[in-house]
C-alpha cells in the first residue's frame, strides 16, 4: 500500500531527523525551526512550507514520535487559531511570498494569529461588518507601497493580546452589496492605531478582547485574495473554524464525556437512576460523534473541508452543555460553588479546565462562538440540503444603503 | 485540551483509530445495483399494493435479489458458493432494502440464519442460501435483545441469553425410527419470528443443557406458521408452531450458543445499517417535497422552522451512518469491540430513524398522514425495526455495563 510506505518512510525520516537533532541539546525554538525546515511540521502541507504533500491521515504518528523522543511541541493550545484557521486560509487563498513570509513563525509559535471578524452590530450578520479599510497611494520613492487604513471595532478576539498578526475582514467598498465589499487582510497587531481591551465574559475570565482601529494600518501586500473577494476567503476560515471547534482527533471518552464518565466511576453514593439514563445517552452520542469525526477526517482532501463540519460543531456543542449540566449535578452540593470569579486573562483556551461551574459555564459559549448553533442549521439547509433561502431585502443593495 | 482517555472501559477498543467507516468502490457498485433493482421491482406504489393484498413477502423480488445479484451469499465463503464479502457490504444491501422498505427476507436469511449456520459447517445448507435455493429463518422472537458475548454460553445457562431459569421455547422430544442420526422430535410454539412465512427452513433452538440448534423444514407435516397483523407490514411476523416436528441438528451446547449470538448480534448490527437507510430514505423524501411544497406563495422549505428541523435530521442521519459504518466494521473484522459498536449503533440507528420518520410525517402535513403516500412505510418500518433485537434503551443498558458505566447501587 502506497500509504504504508509512505508512513514507513516518514517514520525513518523522523528517527533520521531525531538522529540529527537532539531535542535535549538543542533550544526548543531551533528545534521548531529545523523540524518545519525538515517538513516534518504538518505533513499535508507542500514541500517547502513544512510539509512533504502527504496525506494528512499519517501527521498523527509523526507527532506520537516527536513527542515520544521527548521533543518539545509548538504548544497547538496557545496558536490554535494560526494552526485551525489562518494557516489552511493562507495556504488556500495566499501568494507564494505570504506562505514563506507567516507560516514558519505561525507553525513554530513565533508568531501568535487572532480572528478580527465578529463587531458589535455584526455577529451572525458577519457580512454586514462596518469596519473600514480605506486605500492609501503610496509614496514610491521612500519605500512604501500601496496600503490601507482601518477604522472600526472588532470584537470576540481570543488571544488579541498575544498576537502578532489578526485576520481581518473589513469593508473596502460601501458601495456595493454587503458581500461583495469585503477585502481580507492580516493586520500587524503590534502597529499604531490598534487597541486591545479585555471582555470579561460569564465565567469571569477574560479569554476574549475587544479590538479598537483607528486608522491602523496595512500593506497592501499583506491582503489575503482580491479585492472584494473578502467573503470567499472568509468561508474557508469559518469552514476551518467550524472543523477545529467540533472535529478534533480524540481517543474514546476524550474531552468532557471522560469528565462525567471517571466522576461517575468514583463515586457510587451520588448516582441516581435519572442521572444514569442520562449519562449513557451522553456517552452514547458522545461516542458516536467521535465515530463520525473519524469518518469526517477520512474523508478530507488536505486543507477543504465542507460544510459537514457545521453537523459535528452542532453536536459538540450540545453534548459539551448537556455533559458539563450532569457533571455540574453530579458534585452534589459543590456544584452550588465556584472557584473563583477574579478577572483573569488566560492565553490558552480550555473547555475542561477548572472545575464543574466553570466547564458549565464556559460551555453556555460553545453554541454561539464560531457561528452559532441556529446559523448553522441554516447553512445545513441551504447548502447541504439544498433548501430555498428565506426571502431577504439585504443581499442586493448597497451596504451603504442598508438600514442599520 | 483532553484529560481523559478509555481507562476503564473494559470490553472496548484499544484508543487507536477507528477502522475505515467510508463506503469502498466496490460497496457503492453494489449499492447502484440493488438500488436499481429494488426501483425497478418493488417501487413503493407496489409494495403498498402488497401490503393491501396482505401478500407479505415478494417471494420474485427476493429470488432477484439473492440469487440474480448473489446477496444471499455475501456472508458465504466462495467453497460454498457465496461471495466470500462482509458485513460490510452485508450493511450496505441493508441500508438499500431500508430504504425501500423492501418486503423480502434479506436480513432474516442472508444475515441472521446465514450468520448462525456459518459457525457449524453444515456445508450443504450454506451452499443452498448462498445460491438462493433455499430461504432460512432463525425462530427467535424479532423482539429478541442479543445476548452479551459470553452470556450462557458457559456454566449452567441455556446459551444465547437464557438463564438456568429461562426456558427456550421449543421443547425436545425423542427421535422416531425413521429419523436420523441425532434428530429429535421438536414440540412448542415460537411468537413474533420474522421471516419465517418466506422460509424453507428453520432454525430452532431446542431447549435444555446443553442448547441444540436445529434444522427444520418449514413445510414438514406438523409445522404450522400463522401470520400476524404486524406494525410493519412489509415484514410480517408469524407464529411459529411445532408439533412433534424432526429436527436435524445443526450444533450442540457452546457451538449452538455461539450460533444463536452471533446470529442476534449480527443481526442487530445489519438492522442498524437498515434503519440508517430508512432515515437518509425520509430526509430525502421530505427535502425533496418541502422545496416543491408552496403555502404562503413560498416553497414550504423556505421557512426557517422547518429549515432547522430538517438540519437537525440530517446531523442524527450523518452521526448514524457513522455508527452502523463502525458497526459493520466490526461485524466484519471480527474486533473486540463489537458488543459495543452493535449496542452503539443500533441505539443511534433506531432513535435517527424513529426521528426522521416521524419528521417525514410531519413536515408532510395532511399527505403524510394518508395511507396513499408512503411516509407510513416507513414510520412503520423505522419504529418496528428501532424495537426489533432490542430497543435503543436496552441497548444503551447493555452499553453502559459494557463501557463500565454502573447504575445507582441497589437500595
Amino acid at each position: 500500500m502506497l500509504t504504508a510506505d509512505q508512513a514507513a518512510g516518514l517514520h525513518q525520516q523522523v528517527r533520521d531527523f531525531l538522529a540529527g537533532h537532539d531535542p535535549a541539546a538543542m533550544p526548543r525554538l531551533g528545534f521548531l525551526r529545523a523540524r518545519f525546515d525538515a517538513g516534518l511540521a504538518w505533513v499535508h502541507y507542500p514541500a517547502g512550507l513544512g510539509g512533504q504533500g502527504l496525506p494528512r491521515s499519517l501527521q498523527a504518528a509523526v507527532d506520537a514520535e516527536f513527542t515520544a523522543a521527548g521533543a518539545p511541541d509548538n504548544n497547538p493550545a496557545r496558536i490554535g487559531i494560526g494552526l485551525g484557521m489562518a494557516a489552511p486560509t493562507i495556504l488556500a487563498f495566499g501568494t507564494q511570498e505570504q506562505k514563506e513570509r507567516w507560516l514558519r513563525p505561525l507553525w513554530t509559535g513565533e508568531e501568535v494569529w487572532c480572528q478580527l471578524f465578529s463587531e458589535p452590530g455584526a455577529g451572525s450578520d458577519l457580512a454586514g461588518l462596518a469596519t473600514r479599510a480605506v486605500r492609501v497611494k503610496g509614496d514610491g520613492e521612500a519605500g512604501g507601497g500601496e496600503s490601507w487604513r482601518v477604522t472600526g471595532q472588532k470584537v470576540w478576539t481570543s488571544i488579541a493580546h498575544a498576537a502578532r498578526w489578526g485576520l481581518l475582514l473589513a469593508r473596502t467598498d460601501p458601495d456595493v452589496p454587503k458581500h461583495a465589499g469585503l477585502s481580507y487582510f492580516a493586520l500587524d497587531m503590534t502597529g499604531p492605531g490598534v487597541e486591545v481591551r479585555p471582555l470579561r465574559q460569564l465565567t469571569g475570565e477574560a479569554e476574549f478582547n475587544e479590538v479598537f482601529l483607528t486608522d491602523a494600518g496595512v500593506a497592501d501586500a499583506d491582503r489575503i485574495g482580491g479585492i472584494g473577494e473578502g467573503w470567499r476567503v472568509a468561508q474557508a476560515t469559518l469552514m476551518n473554524e467550524r472543523i477545529a471547534i467540533g472535529g478534533g482527533a480524540l481517543p474514546r471518552e476524550g474531552g468532557m464525556v471522560g469528565v462525567a464518565a471517571a466522576a461517575w466511576r468514583e463515586r457510587p453514593e451520588a448516582r441516581t437512576p435519572g442521572l444514569h439514563d442520562r449519562l449513557i445517552r451522553l456517552w452514547a452520542d458522545a461516542e458516536v460523534a467521535r465515530l463520525a469525526g473519524a469518518r469526517l477526517r477520512q474523508q478530507l482532501a488536505a486543507g477543504t473541508p465542507g460544510p459537514e463540519g457545521s453537523a459535528a460543531k452542532i453536536v459538540f456543542a450540545r453534548l459539551n452543555q448537556e455533559l458539563s449540566a450532569f457533571d455540574l449535578e453530579f458534585a452534589g452540593p459543590g456544584g452550588l460553588l465556584y472557584d473563583e470569579w477574579t478577572l483573569r486573562r488566560p492565553e490558552t483556551l480550555s473547555f475542561f479546565g477548572r472545575g464543574p461551574g466553570y466547564r458549565y459555564l464556559r460551555s453556555r459559549g460553545n453554541s454561539i462562538e464560531g457561528g452559532t448553533s441556529e446559523i448553522l442549521r441554516n447553512i445545513i439547509a441551504e447548502r447541504v440540503l439544498g433548501l430555498p433561502a428565506e426571502p431577504r431585502t439585504d443581499t442586493r443593495v448597497a451596504w451603504k444603503d442598508l438600514p442599520r | 485540551m483532553t484529560t481523559t482517555t478509555d481507562s476503564g472501559t473494559k470490553g472496548a477498543r484499544p484508543a487507536g483509530v477507528p477502522p475505515d467507516l467510508r463506503y469502498s468502490d466496490a460497496e457503492e457498485q453494489l449499492r447502484a445495483v440493488v438500488r436499481d433493482l429494488l426501483g425497478d421491482r418493488g417501487p413503493w406504489p407496489a409494495v403498498l399494493a402488497r401490503v393491501d393484498a396482505g401478500e407479505a413477502d415478494d417471494l420474485p423480488l427476493w429470488h432477484a435479489v439473492a440469487a440474480d445479484l448473489g446477496c444471499a451469499g455475501l456472508l458465504i465463503d466462495e467453497g460454498h458458493g457465496g461471495a466470500g464479502a462482509s458485513y460490510r457490504e452485508a450493511a450496505v444491501v441493508a441500508e438499500e432494502t431500508g430504504r425501500a422498505t423492501a418486503c423480502v427476507p434479506y436480513l432474516t436469511s442472508a444475515v441472521m440464519a446465514t450468520t448462525a449456520l456459518l459457525g457449524t459447517g453444515d456445508g450443504e445448507l450454506l451452499g443452498a442460501l448462498a445460491s438462493g435455493r433455499l430461504t432460512a429463518a432463525l425462530a427467535v422472537g424479532f423482539a429478541t435483545m442479543p445476548p452479551a458475548p459470553d452470556d450462557g454460553v458457559h456454566g449452567e445457562g441455556r446459551g444465547g441469553g437464557r438463564g438456568a431459569g429461562v426456558p427456550w421455547p421449543v421443547r425436545i422430544g425423542p427421535p422416531d425410527e425413521r429419523d436420523g442420526p441425532g434428530a429429535a422430535r421438536l414440540t412448542g410454539t415460537v411468537r413474533a419470528v420474522a421471516g419465517a412465512l418466506a422460509a424453507d427452513v428453520l432454525l430452532v433452538p431446542g431447549d435444555g443443557v446443553p442448547l441444540r440448534l436445529y434444522a427444520v423444514d418449514a413445510t414438514a407435516a406438523g409445522v404450522a406458521r400463522t401470520p400476524l397483523v404486524s406494525l410493519d407490514s412489509t415484514r410480517q411476523l408469524a407464529d411459529v408452531t411445532l408439533d412433534n416436528v424432526p429436527g436435524r441438528p445443526v450444533a450442540t451446547g457452546e457451538e449452538a450458543a455461539r450460533a444463536v449470538t452471533a446470529a442476534l448480534t449480527a443481526g442487530a448490527g445489519v438492522l442498524a445499517s437498515e434503519l440508517f437507510g430508512v432515515a437518509e430514505q425520509c430526509l430525502g423524501m421530505t427535502v425533496t417535497y418541502v422545496k416543491e411544497r408552496h403555502q404562503f406563495a413560498r416553497p414550504v422549505g423556505s421557512f426557517q422552522a422547518l429549515k432547522h428541523r430538517l438540519a437537525d435530521v440530517w446531523v442524527a442521519v450523518t452521526q448514524a451512518r457513522a455508527a452502523a459504518r463502525y458497526a459493520a466494521a466490526c461485524l466484519a473484522g471480527g474486533d473486540p469491540d463489537t458488543p459495543v459498536a452493535v449496542a452503539l449503533a443500533k441505539a443511534a440507528c433506531g432513535d435517527a430513524a424513529v426521528l426522521a420518520a416521524q419528521e417525514c410525517v410531519q413536515l408532510h402535513g395532511g399527505i403524510g398522514f394518508t395511507w396513499e403516500h408512503p411516509a407510513h412505510l416507513l414510520l412503520k418500518r423505522a419504529t418496528s425495526g428501532s424495537m426489533a433485537l432490542g430497543t435503543p434503551d436496552r441497548h444503551r443498558a447493555v452499553l453502559a455495563t459494557l463501557v463500565d458505566l454502573p447504575p445507582p447501587p441497589a437500595g
